[in-house]
């Protein structure tokens, strides 16, 4: 493959499976912490940094 | 004893081979930078033959290790006091060249003029004030999330003397006139060589300790922390890729060329922002303010979105740097777009940092740490939506090549980064010295007051002299012709460049007040007689790792 080739194979992979992968990957990934039962590992989660301070209310 | 005789004798290796290639160099630069590490192969070879307990080599004993119900905090401390003395260093070489830029003759050739200066301030301020404060909070966050102590506690003790050397290294190199010429990435091969051995160690470190965590959930704070480091290793590897003109000189030619030079140059330079001034320092922020606001943060799962859509916006934003120049005029428009949707996760991060104080606003008025924080969230809003709006090319049109570039930076890094990183080593001080609180509350802030007014100064200034230079530099006359020449410009923003310089000032003092205060405080010095402000209680007992304990 010449440099021409190479740049058209990448560029067309990039702008078809490629785009498609990383939106689909993007859209799961921030759709993850809503699954049922995500508010309460978020919470969980949001509020572990305070098990050293028994003082604190949460 | 085999190890002490084994140790000493690697320093002594090293120190030989640096002498050697000090004497060998091909130019006078590389000579001193060898004759740098050769110093420093001298003093770590003094403290390897003098720090060990010889009467327990004598008796056949090893070495005591650190104590496993504590968390490993020594290196932490040492960055907090790396963090302050670098910072003032780099405030101070800023307040230096902002006046060389206002009145010229304060330039002194060669080594000390503003083209050696400048790379000088901004490596002191972005890597070694911002880097030692985000290896300092990276360790002291990722132990205390995840109940464990330090992997390779001797490696994590190598990171932070290494990176010292890296900057010590690159900041003498750039008053010798060593560099590569490229912003923000201007050390020189063998430089880059250096930090690529120190900030894999880091990643080993940072990563080896979330692998022997003790708590399942990897917190937040941390996610950003390993981007940071993981994305920083592979912007460093690809935008230095050289080769060296001599193996004992200091010159190297650029693996990229042309507009592909200068697309890896602003691919690296964009995310050297967005990952290192952005990602990192969010670490920071997604746990001190809730610590100090003893508050959880507004919304976890918001904090999850603003991860995600950081990670996948950011890395494209380079080439708005890259507006009207030789770049393909799709990638211009493509970095364009990509920085205006950054609006977007920059907006939610902010709102989910102010909104933790949602029902608790009223601590603003007797907490000047969780002031710090705040207002350094009000600065993170106010850069992430100017940078979008001027990566707009028309915008960019007017504002690219002029002072309000600088201003926006400093908007960024003296509210942003600044005050975070002081609300981190208040926050950290008393906790690492064992003390109550701090030696001062009340200066805190003064820092505070200080700091912002001297940032208003900056920013303020830094517009109108951007926005003159701007219409001067596109204003024609009724014959078609430019009017204004490049040096009509400068006395026009003369008094522009007066006032940032005082506005430098104002911040630097700041930062004088916190070296009082830090100082005051490791001392263990009475506290300063003053009407109190509101001081979060510390649960000592509770600040330990989670040892496994054997099974009955």
């Amino acid at each position: 493959m010449n440099q021409t080739e190479t740049y058209q194979a990448l560029r067309q992979f990039a702008d078809s499976w490629g785009l498609l992968a990383m939106t689909i990957s993007f859209v799961v990934l921030c759709a993850w912490p809503f699954r049922p039962g995500g508010r309460k590992n978020s919470d969980e989660a949001a509020t572990m940094i305070f098990e050293e301070d028994d003082h604190v209310r949460t | 004893m085999v190890t002490l005789v084994s140790r000493a004798g690697i320093w002594l290796v090293l120190l030989l081979l640096s002498i050697m290639a000090s004497v060998a160099a091909h130019d006078t630069a590389f000579a001193i930078q060898a004759a740098t590490v050769a110093v420093a192969c001298l003093v770590g070879l003094i403290f390897a033959i003098r720090s060990p307990d010889y009467q327990r080599v004598s008796r056949g004993l090893a070495a005591p290790t650190g104590d496993a119900s504590k968390y490993d905090d020594d290196v932490i401390r040492w960055g907090v006091i790396a963090t302050v003395f670098w910072g003032v260093a780099g405030f101070l070489v800023g307040v230096v060249i902002a006046f060389q830029l206002a009145y010229p003759q304060i330039n002194l050739e060669p080594w000390f003029n503003f083209g050696r200066m400048r790379p000088l301030h901004t490596s002191a301020v972005i890597f070694a004030f911002g880097g030692n404060a985000l290896i300092a909070t990276s360790f002291y966050v990722v132990q205390r999330t995840c109940r464990a102590r330090l992997a390779f506690p001797g490696l994590a003790r190598f990171v932070f003397w290494g990176y010292q050397l890296f900057i010590v290294l690159a900041a003498t190199g750039y008053l010798l006139g060593v560099t590569q010429a490229k912003e923000y990435a201007e050390p020189e091969w063998y430089v880059d060589l250096w930090l690529t051995v120190v900030w894999v160690s880091y990643l080993v470190v940072y990563g080896g300790t979330i692998m022997k965590r003790s708590e399942p959930h990897i917190y937040v704070a941390n996610w950003f922390y390993l981007s940071f480091i993981i994305t920083v290793a592979m912007l460093h590897l690809v935008n230095n890729l050289a080769v060296p003109v001599s193996f004992l000189g200091s010159q190297s030619i650029s693996w990229f060329a042309g507009v592909q030079g200068a697309l890896v140059q602003w691919w690296y330079g964009h995310n050297a922002v967005g990952f290192f001034l952005t990602a990192g320092f969010l670490g920071m922020m997604y746990y001190f303010v809730p610590k100090q606001a003893q508050r959880p943060v507004y919304s976890y799962r918001l904090s999850i979105i603003h991860f995600w859509a950081l990670i996948f916006l950011y890395i494209w934003a380079g080439p708005h740097h890259l507006h009207y120049t030789a770049l393909p005029d799709w990638a211009q428009t493509l970095g364009m777009v990509f920085s205006v949707m950054l609006w977007m996760p920059s907006w939610g991060g902010m709102i989910n940092g102010l909104m933790t104080l949602n029902g608790a606003w009223d601590k603003l008025r007797t907490d000047p740490v969780l002031r710090m924080f705040v207002m350094s969230l009000a600065f993170y809003g106010m850069s992430t939506f100017e940078g979008p709006m001027m990566s707009v090319k028309s915008v960019n049109s007017l504002s690219h090549y002029t002072n309000w570039t600088i201003g926006h930076v400093h908007s960024g890094a003296l509210g942003w980064n600044g005050m975070v990183t002081f609300g981190a080593i208040y926050y950290l001080t008393p906790r690492l010295w064992n003390r109550t609180q701090l030696y001062s509350l009340r200066m805190v802030n003064w820092h505070f007051w200080t700091a912002t007014i001297g940032i208003v100064f900056y920013a303020a200034s830094m517009w109108v002299a951007g926005i003159t230079q701007g219409l001067m530099w596109r204003e024609y006359g009724a014959d078609g012709y430019l009017l204004n020449s490049f040096a009509d410009v400068l006395p026009a923003i003369h008094p522009m460049y007066v006032l940032r310089g005082l506005g430098g000032v104002l911040y630097l003092s700041g930062a004088a007040f916190m070296v009082i205060n830090v100082w005051k405080t490791i001392a263990g010095s009475p506290l300063r007689a003053e009407a109190p402000l509101y001081n979060i209680d510390q649960n000592k007992a509770n600040d330990v790792p989670l040892v496994a304990q054997p099974a009955e």
